[in-house]
């Protein structure tokens, strides 16, 4: 490149014009960021996020306390309890997942047999105390209600891969 | 000893073994869900199908005879094939409910349909459904998972005794049942629940509890009775959830009575878990040095002759060793171990032990039972007994307290009377006993507990000698006891010294007011209204009859919370040790003599197990040799005297309940209310 060409360049500012005229050109196309919590990302139907204990349709309890989920997992972070029920059916009388053990593994629902316990897509729980993070049994049944019908429709449309 | 080829691998067999036996032998491994070694082979289930050279078919390899010059193959494809093909019909009822099923995780079907089923089923038709059967209050039943192996059907006949079970119908429709819905009387019943391949018979009081995975395992010794069986105590955290039995052919073999596997319950409930003293006729929680310092101050300048100590019947020898020495150091000899006053000579080792030992029962061809019970009594040795009895050619015969024993017994007579006639060969059974090969005497340790019991005990004596039991390599007299503290005590030499009072005249003093203080080291079984005014200690796990009387209560540990040596009917030591730890403030009973004897000034000389063992093994090398039994000297024993007239009682009235713990099991209670009527206040089935 000769000497007038470059000294034409620097004088004429040809790279920051450029440069700024790729910046303009982003203006008009669509965005990659989004407005987070307002807009959220898409996540897979297979995303591990926080636990919920299923129910059944008729509002029977899933888990039946075999405890395979307690024996997979990794982090040790499941502790259950269970008795007869008064009608005789097995069933979990303390059901404790410690969240901050909790690794995310996911194997806990892969071991389960009847799907009660689930990973479901929430993925927000972050709380001020640790405490908070030491789930009962309530707190999962609790999270399967409310997130029943995003984990149904997560199962359903991984089921053809299983 | 035919030869014969397994595997390519040529071995030479005892005659008379199956072909199972021997490729056990050889080391190979054959899955099988109906054989078990201790009950009749029944063939059932083919799951052990071997290829035999020369054989059309597979055969059974558990009902083959070996023979000579047999040619097995127990893993090539026919075999392979045929296991995966009887898996699978297996598999076609059994419903695939692991998951809720309490035999998951320690499952023969499951583990063998792993190890040689196949991965996936080709069935889709409907599977059989059974009504579940009530077998009482310790056995749950889920019939539907049964696979017909009837392992549960020959044992309640074979070994239990008792012919409740059996199976009605055919082929696919086959059921186990008792025919009447009426529970396994029995007190071996347990056993049916270990050997359920599947999860048809599982634990009711364990029912959903836990997985086996989660359970840290103690091996330990049962205390329920005198029989010292090996037991295995599951543990999860600070509880007990079960209790299974260990293999030791010389004791228990592989069976555990009920008592000792369900009371588990018992030791949740009325613990002591802190001390306790006694103000203005109320118990009140107190601490540890105000405890001792009660002691201290009712102790201090007390002349030794006024202190007592009762040992009970579950204590561990270095407890009842450490109060021992306290109680020398105090100067007073009223020690015992025998709280039901029994008149075992500490002197004479043959007038306690069981000397021809548990094994020896095999070689026995005439039994004579003096007052015992052994059904109730040790459960686990009758079972032997019954063995015995099922080989053919013995002869049991009873004087006084047998209840329905599980083979034939001859009743000889009530008690005393007959007792003299076989003495002195007025009576046809005195010819039996003395010309039998292998005779044995069996005293209850109810009789010995009579008021007349040493004399009692010095015509056994004299009618073991009068029948010579007692030969060259054979001593067949032996004394049953019940209480699993009362060997070791009486080794230890736990009973009055020179001029010491015994339980009797121990409670007789007290009740005077020339005893003053009474320490009992876990004694509940003695009457507590006779002691008066005295000042009671009592150091035990369980707020029973003993600690109700106290004034100061120390709580100690139960036989799963402490490391201690048992000694069995036998003599022969054996370790208990540590599963979970005291509750609240307990602790293990030594140490809690150790610390007391600081507090009243006579420290004891050992700061640790350890120390106190190598006293105690010191006093008594017989602790130290663990496992072994020492033969006893036949020495002189036993009194003279009348003996009454009346009836001679087994030991024990209900079997579910005799201790502190089996009193606080609710397993316990409701045992008794299905098994013993009477002795829960209800009304037999004669009434009105």
């Amino acid at each position: 490149m000769s000497a007038i060409s470059r000294t034409l360049n620097s004088f004429l500012l040809k790279e920051l014009v450029s440069g700024m005229a790729l910046t303009f050109s982003y203006l008009f196309k669509e965005k990659v960021t989004i407005n987070y919590p307002y807009e959220k990302g898409p996540i897979s139907p297979r995303f591990r996020g926080e636990h919920a204990l299923r129910r059944y349709a008729n509002g029977e309890e899933r888990c039946i306390a075999c405890k395979l989920c307690e024996a997979i997992c990794p982090a040790q972070a499941i502790t259950i309890e269970a008795e007869p029920r008064d009608d005789g059916s097995r069933r979990t009388t303390r059901y404790d997942i410690d969240m901050t053990k909790c690794i995310y593994c996911g194997f806990c629902q892969e071991a389960c047999p009847v799907d009660a316990i689930v990973e479901g897509p929430n993925f927000e729980f972050a709380t001020e105390t640790r405490e908070e993070l030491f789930y009962n049994k309530d707190k999962l049944l609790r999270n399967g209600e409310r997130w029943e019908a995003e984990i149904a429709g997560n199962i359903a449309a991984d089921a053809p891969y299983r | 000893m035919p030869k014969m080829t397994i595997d390519g691998v040529e071995i030479e067999v005892p005659a008379g073994i199956t072909v199972l036996q021997a490729c056990e032998l050889a080391g190979k491994e054959i899955p099988r869900f109906c054989y078990h070694e201790r009950l009749s082979v029944a063939g059932n289930c083919r799951m052990c199908l071997v290829e035999q050279e020369k054989a059309p078919k597979p055969v059974a390899s558990c009902a083959m005879p070996v023979a000579e010059g047999m040619v097995i193959k127990t893993d090539s494809p026919l075999v392979q094939k045929a296991r995966k093909g009887v898996m699978e019909f297996l598999l076609i009822n059994h419903p695939l409910d692991c998951p809720i099923c309490d035999q998951g995780g320690e499952c023969d079907l499951q583990d063998q349909a792993m190890a040689f089923g196949k991965s996936f089923s080709r069935y889709h038709e409907e599977k059989r459904a059974v009504t579940d059967k009530d077998f009482g209050p310790l056995v749950k039943t889920e019939m539907t998972r049964c696979i017909q192996c009837t392992r549960c059907i020959r044992f309640a006949t074979e070994v239990a005794g008792v012919e409740v079970l059996g199976a009605v119908s055919r082929g696919e429709h086959m059921e186990v049942t008792t025919y009447v819905e009426k529970g396994i009387a029995s007190e071996l019943s347990g056993n049916l629940i270990d050997l359920c391949p599947v999860g048809a018979l599982t634990s009711k009081p364990y029912a959903f509890t836990a997985r086996p995975w989660e359970l840290a395992k103690t091996e330990s010794v049962d205390v329920a009775d005198a029989v010292g069986v090996n037991i295995r105590i599951d543990s999860r955290g600070r509880e007990v959830l079960r209790v299974l039995p260990r293999l030791n052919e010389d004791v228990n073999e592989e069976w555990l009575a009920d008592k000792g596997r369900f009371w588990v319950d018992g030791l949740k409930r009325q613990r002591l878990d802190r001390p306790f003293i006694r103000e203005n006729g109320k118990l009140r929680a107190a601490t540890w040095n105000e405890a001792f310092g009660a002691i201290a101050a009712k102790l201090k300048g007390l002349d030794g002759k006024r202190v007592a100590a009762i040992a009970g019947d579950q204590c561990d020898a270095e407890s009842m060793f450490a109060l021992k020495e306290l109680m020398l150091a105090l100067g007073s000899a009223n020690i015992d171990c025998r709280q039901d006053g029994s008149a075992a000579d500490a002197n004479a080792r043959a007038s306690y032990l069981f000397n021809s030992t548990i094994a020896g029962i095999d070689k026995a061809d005439v039994i004579l039972l003096i007052g015992t019970n052994p059904r109730w009594e040790a459960p686990v040795l009758n079972a032997r007994i019954r063995k015995r009895h099922l080989k053919g050619g013995l002869k049991v015969a009873s004087v006084g307290g047998v209840g329905e024993l599980t083979y034939p017994v001859e009743m000889l007579g009530a008690g005393g009377d007959t007792l003299n006639q076989l003495v002195s060969g007025g009576h046809s059974f005195a010819d039996v006993l003395k010309n039998a090969k292998a005779p044995m005497i069996i005293v209850g340790n109810g009789v010995l507990a009579r008021p007349d019991g040493s004399a009692v005990l010095g015509l056994a004596k004299k009618l073991a000698d009068a029948a010579n039991v007692v030969r060259d390599g054979w001593n067949g007299f032996n004394v049953l006891q019940t209480a699993a503290s009362r060997v070791a005590g009486l080794e230890l030499g736990f009973v009055p010294q020179s001029g010491g009072r015994d339980v009797a005249g121990i409670l007789d003093g007290a009740s005077k007011g020339e005893i003053e203080v009474v320490y009992l080291l876990g004694a509940d079984e003695i009457d507590t209204n006779r002691l008066g005014k005295a000042f009671v200690i009592y150091q035990g796990h369980h707020g029973d009859r003993g600690a109700h009387r106290a004034d100061v209560i120390l709580p100690g540990a139960a036989y799963t919370e402490k490391d201690g040596t048992y000694m069995n009917i036998e003599g022969r030591a054996q370790l208990g040790r540590l599963a979970v730890f005291p509750p609240g403030d307990a602790k293990a009973d030594w140490s809690i003599l150790r610390a007391l004897s600081e507090v009243v000034g006579k420290k004891l000389g050992y700061d640790s197990l350890e120390q106190l063992r190598r006293k105690l093994y010191q006093a008594n090398p017989r602790f130290q040799r663990l496992g072994a039994i020492e033969p006893a000297a036949w020495t002189a024993f036993g009194g003279q005297g009348e003996i009454g007239r009346d009836y001679f009682r087994p030991a024990i009235s209900n079997y579910y309940m005799t201790d502190p713990i089996s009193r606080a099991s609710a397993t316990m209670a409701q045992c008794t209310e299905r098994f013993v009527p009477t002795a829960a206040g209800g009304k037999t089935g004669t009434h009105g």
